[in-house]
């Protein structure tokens, strides 16, 4: 298929299509309303269902409801509207439902701002609802990646019958890049939605549900979840390295558009004659944890240094990840201020004991 | 079976043979047959799907013998709306408490009725929280002593009981709502054909369907079963009145 120029949001919508995901819910808020926008459009087109739901807890349990029928749904929303659908996400995650949903982060704590940030990092890979449970976190750093990273969260959805999450900064869901999509889609082999519900016919009533009142049970339940999440860490860590080799000083950590940044400043470092190298993780969950301390024993390098567009929630998992073995730096900054190249610079220099 | 013989009442197909865990003197079981039954009469019960509240009822899948979701407290609209949507063709319905449906779930069950969704719903009005053991409703009655109204509900701090049929039969969509309870078998029968005509109208494709069903909670009303049918027809039925307070052939203006 030809390239296309596309803004973030329409080419995540659009990547869902591809993928028979024509089932959506949301509510508005930016900086993520254009999915919204250019669905409600869409996919009647396709035979699909748009459903402007009254608030994101509603969205979260359409979501849940629709999954039952074992198509596939999926929502985008935005920092604040992604907390109300904590509910429904820890159930669904209980139930073994298969969803995607899309966070397009704004600034926070509260209403916070429109602009671009990082800050719900704990919130997606820690666990906002209640319960023991994960979801599978990516997070992609370009529009082709978003849409490339779409496509994957359904297979994964569908494969391990678990929520998936993609986090993205207000960055992606807002800027144009040439994009391909596949010219036809096909899905690789998955296993059957045989759980799904339909009505009896021809055999025993099916139940879909998170409710253990017998202790055994619900702690069965909880082992099967968390075997779940043994084979998506050994099978699902996805990663990518800029420019590491054996000249590297420090190893930089970013993700998402963060790490484009990153990558500009190392371009830059270069000329100057300093060797830095980057690690970006793509799947957060699972979190690349044996990669990055392999990464990190590298005898040149000397320092780390995490960016992030928080106050500092990625570099927890690096440093309990690095296991104390190089120092660690942080710079970050938020509300919607993204690090320019030259902080990304300024930072690593100082890092280094170059600056003061 | 002689061939004299003959059967007048059996078990409905969609009433599985599992002992329910309701208290004595509850009428939610009731409530399941009604339903079981005019989902067999309807001859639908492949082809249901029913969402189960939190509450007292939310191992309701243990009793039906349809397939089954089980919903958050107070959700089951917005299940039953994303479902029903992706599947026109299954018949969809939820049961609710009040304080799964007129409290904490009052956003979703006015917007589903909004929307005209096509799914029908059993709710179960019985003046208070039962699962939790005894706490205010929405509901409960003026004066009525519970856990947390232990003076007995104070309008002026909590307001008055809401009358869910009545609220939602002003909104201009086209919808079946009606209100009926099951205490005595005068009105078993009157549930009987209310239920059964809801969701008759949406195996038509009509419209949205409630049935509001006045129901006893012996337990926490703290009062014995034939006092708790009582209770139902002097405190209830005087301010929850009984009756069809909107079908879908009447359009309004
Ligand atoms: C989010 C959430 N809040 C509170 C509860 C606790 N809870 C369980 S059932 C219930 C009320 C049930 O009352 P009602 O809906 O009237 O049904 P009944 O038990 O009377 O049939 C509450 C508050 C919960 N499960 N989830
Ligand atoms: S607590 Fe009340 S509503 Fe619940 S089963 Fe007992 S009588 Fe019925």
């Amino acid at each position: 298929m030809a390239k296309k120029l596309m803004k973030g949001n329409e080419a995540i919508a659009e990547a869902a299509v591809c993928v028979g995901a024509i089932n959506y819910f949301a509510y508005p808020i930016t900086p993520q309303s254009e999915v919204a926008e250019y669905l409600a459009r869409r996919l009647p087109e396709v035979g699909g269902v748009f459903i402007q739901a009254e608030s994101e807890v509603a969205v979260g349990n359409m979501l849940f409801g629709a999954a039952c029928s074992g198509k596939r749904v999926f929502t985008t929303s935005s920092s604040p509207g992604i907390s109300l659908m904590q509910e429904a996400i820890s159930y669904m995650a209980g139930a073994h439902l298969p969803v995607v949903i899309v966070n397009i982060m704004r600034g926070g704590p509260g209403l916070g701002g429109i602009l671009p940030a990082q800050s719900d990092y704990f919130q997606a890979v820690k666990g906002g609802g209640h319960g023991d449970y994960r979801l599978i976190v990516l997070a992609p750093s370009s529009v082709q990646e978003a849409v490339d990273l779409t496509i994957l969260a359904f297979q994964l959805a569908d494969k391990y019958r678990a929520p998936v999450m993609m986090i993205g900064d207000g960055m992606i869901g807002q800027m144009m890049e040439s994009v391909e999509f596949p010219a036809k889609y096909q899905d690789p082999p998955l296993p059957p939605k045989d759980w799904a519900l339909g009505g009896a016919r021809g055999r025993k009533p099916q139940v879909i549900k998170s409710l253990f009142l017998d202790p055994i049970a619900l702690e069965k339940n909880n082992i099967l979840l968390a075997e779940k999440y043994k084979v998506i860490r050994e099978n699902e860590v996805r990663y990518e390295l800029y420019k590491v080799n054996n000249k590297n000083r420090l190893l930089l950590f970013a993700y998402g558009m963060m790490a484009r940044i990153c990558q500009t400043a190392i371009d830059e470092l270069e000329t100057e004659g300093i060797s830095v190298g980057l690690f970006r993780p793509i799947s957060l969950f699972p979190f690349p944890e044996k990669e990055v301390y392999r990464e990190v024993l590298k005898d040149n390098i000397e320092r780390l240094l995490t960016v992030e567009m928080s106050m500092g929630q990625m570099v927890e998992d690096i440093e309990r990840c690095s296991k104390g073995k190089k120092p660690l730096g942080f710079y970050g900054r938020t509300g919607g201020i993204v690090p320019m190249t030259e902080e990304v610079k300024g930072a690593v220099k100082k890092e280094l004991g170059l600056v003061k | 079976m002689a061939k004299d013989e003959l059967t007048i009442l059996g078990r409905p197909e969609s009433l599985s043979d599992n002992i329910t865990h309701y208290c004595p003197g509850c009428t939610h079981g009731i409530i399941h047959r009604l339903v079981a039954e005019s989902i067999d009469e309807l001859g639908v019960r492949e082809r249901t799907v029913g969402v189960a509240p939190v509450g007292c009822a939310v191992l309701i899948y243990n009793y039906l013998n349809v397939d089954f979701m089980e919903s958050p407290h107070g959700r089951a609209p917005a299940l039953a709306t994303g479902f029903k949507r992706l599947r026109p063709d299954m018949i969809v319905f939820t049961y609710q408490g009040d304080g799964d449906l007129a409290s904490i779930g009052m956003s979703e069950i006015i917007h589903a009725a909004n929307r005209g969704e096509k799914f029908t719903v059993v709710f179960v009005n019985n003046a208070i929280y039962g699962m939790t053991g005894g706490q205010m409703a929405p509901t409960t009655m003026p004066h009525q002593k519970t856990t947390t109204s232990p003076m007995g509900r104070d309008v002026s701090l909590s307001g008055y009981p809401i009358r869910v049929a009545e609220l939602l039969s002003s909104l201009r969509t086209p919808a079946y709502i009606a209100r009926t309870a099951v205490h005595t078998p005068i009105h078993v029968i009157d549930a009987k054909q209310k239920i059964k005509r809801a969701f008759a109208y949406q195996i038509q494709g009509k419209c949205f369907s409630l049935v509001e069903v006045l129901s006893t909670c012996p337990t926490n009303w703290g009062i014995a079963p034939d006092a708790a049918t009582r209770w139902v027809t002097d405190n209830m039925m005087p301010y929850y009145p009984l009756g069809t307070f909107k079908t879908p052939e009447e359009e309004i203006a």
